[in-house]
């Protein structure tokens, strides 16, 4: 459905993502993680067309990404990218003349439920309301593909329930969900595949129930093998 | 609900559901929720709860309704016999684990009737 395909992203003398090929598949839900700065925020950029790769790229349905793709694949970035003056309100008309599939009705529901009300201005907002406005709008979409960069990261525990419950709603069989982030406790129970990340390229992917089956590990013992002092210990 | 990290999801929520039909907590014939309302509820993936879904069929513990949805079995010995099933499973692992502490046959009924009697 979405192919990485070889890409390989260079900022000046660093390597932001070095040969990295992995396929998002429809029907499943997918951790992204790694450290910060191991090349997520870029992948995900480069997946709705935000940043060109220098090499390789990402194909939807077989075809570059661009403006065709951007109308199916949904995109939360990690800062905020509001005008200050907006209300929640504005923030939704904004989306609805950006993308046809977005939902007016879906994003009142979400705002609601997320305890904020459309007169809300953005500036006002503390991060965990931002967090979630920015779930609310995103998750308002009927995309095909959902990119989420950190949608957990810097809210709290009750915030949270909130927001990994609108992710798993968007999840139906022609439906794809990326998150990142590294918080990995948080997305073990509801993911299917991880891709790991580390220092631009790609460690592994892994289908997390069958690590489980397999391995005996969680998603956090991975993380720890692949990131943590066991090193050298390949998978 | 928690899970412990190294067990696969699927199996933890087959328990609780399993326990919840022993306990009486769900009735016999009674509906159960849908894939995604049960995922949105324990915050887990929606596969993993297709996947309880077909297991829970495979052992006669749930039956489909083409179109209608999941339900718990109506049949009485089954929930008795996964009663049966889950004490034996408990009193396995209480045996294992004395067993570990050193503490064997005699010495574990002892113990059992001091709780009983205070």
């Amino acid at each position: 459905m979405l192919e990485c395909r070889e890409i390989t992203k260079v900022y000046g003398r660093k390597t932001a993502v070095d040969h990295v090929s992995f396929e998002i598949r429809p029907g499943r839900i997918y951790a992204m993680l790694g450290p910060n700065g191991s090349g997520k925020t870029t992948l995900m950029k480069m997946a709705v067309g935000l940043v060109k790769p220098n090499s390789g790229g990402f194909y939807y349905k077989d075809q570059p990404v661009g403006q065709e793709s951007r109308k199916e694949i949904a995109y939360m970035s990690t800062e905020p990218y509001f005008y200050p003056w907006m209300t929640a309100k504005d923030v939704g008309r904004y989306y609805a003349d950006f993308f046809e599939d977005f939902s007016p009705e879906r994003y009142e529901s979400l705002l609601e439920r997320m305890e904020l009300t459309p007169d809300m201005k953005t500036k006002s907002l503390s991060s965990g309301m931002m967090a979630k406005l920015k779930i609310a709008v995103t998750m308002a979409r009927s995309a095909k593909v959902y990119l989420l960069d950190e949608p957990l990261n810097g809210i709290d525990l009750l915030a949270r329930d909130e927001i990994m419950a609108s992710i798993i709603e968007a999840a139906r069989p022609d439906v794809a969900l990326v998150i990142s982030s590294h918080l990995v406790d948080e997305l073990e129970r509801m993911v299917d595949t991880a891709i790991f990340i580390k220092n631009s390229h790609l460690a592994a992917v892994w289908d997390v129930e069958s690590l489980r089956v397999q391995e005996g590990k969680s998603v956090a013992d991975k993380y720890r093998e692949i990131y943590g002092h066991g090193e050298g210990q390949s998978c | 609900m928690e899970f412990t990290s190294a067990l696969p999801i699927y199996l933890q929520v087959m328990t609780a559901i399993k326990r919840d039909i022993v306990t009486g907590r769900l009735t016999l014939g009674e509906k159960l929720p849908s894939v995604r309302d049960l995922a949105v509820q324990y915050t887990i993936n929606p596969n993993t709860v297709s996947r309880v879904y077909r297991e829970l069929e495979a052992e006669g513990v749930c039956f489909t309704r083409r179109g209608m949805g999941t339900f718990v079995t109506e049949d009485a010995a089954k929930a008795a016999q996964m009663k049966e099933e889950m004490a034996a499973e408990l009193t396995d692992r209480f045996l294992k684990g004395m067993e570990q502490l050193g503490i064997t046959g005699d010495e574990v009924m002892k113990r059992i009737k001091e709780r009983e009697s205070c």
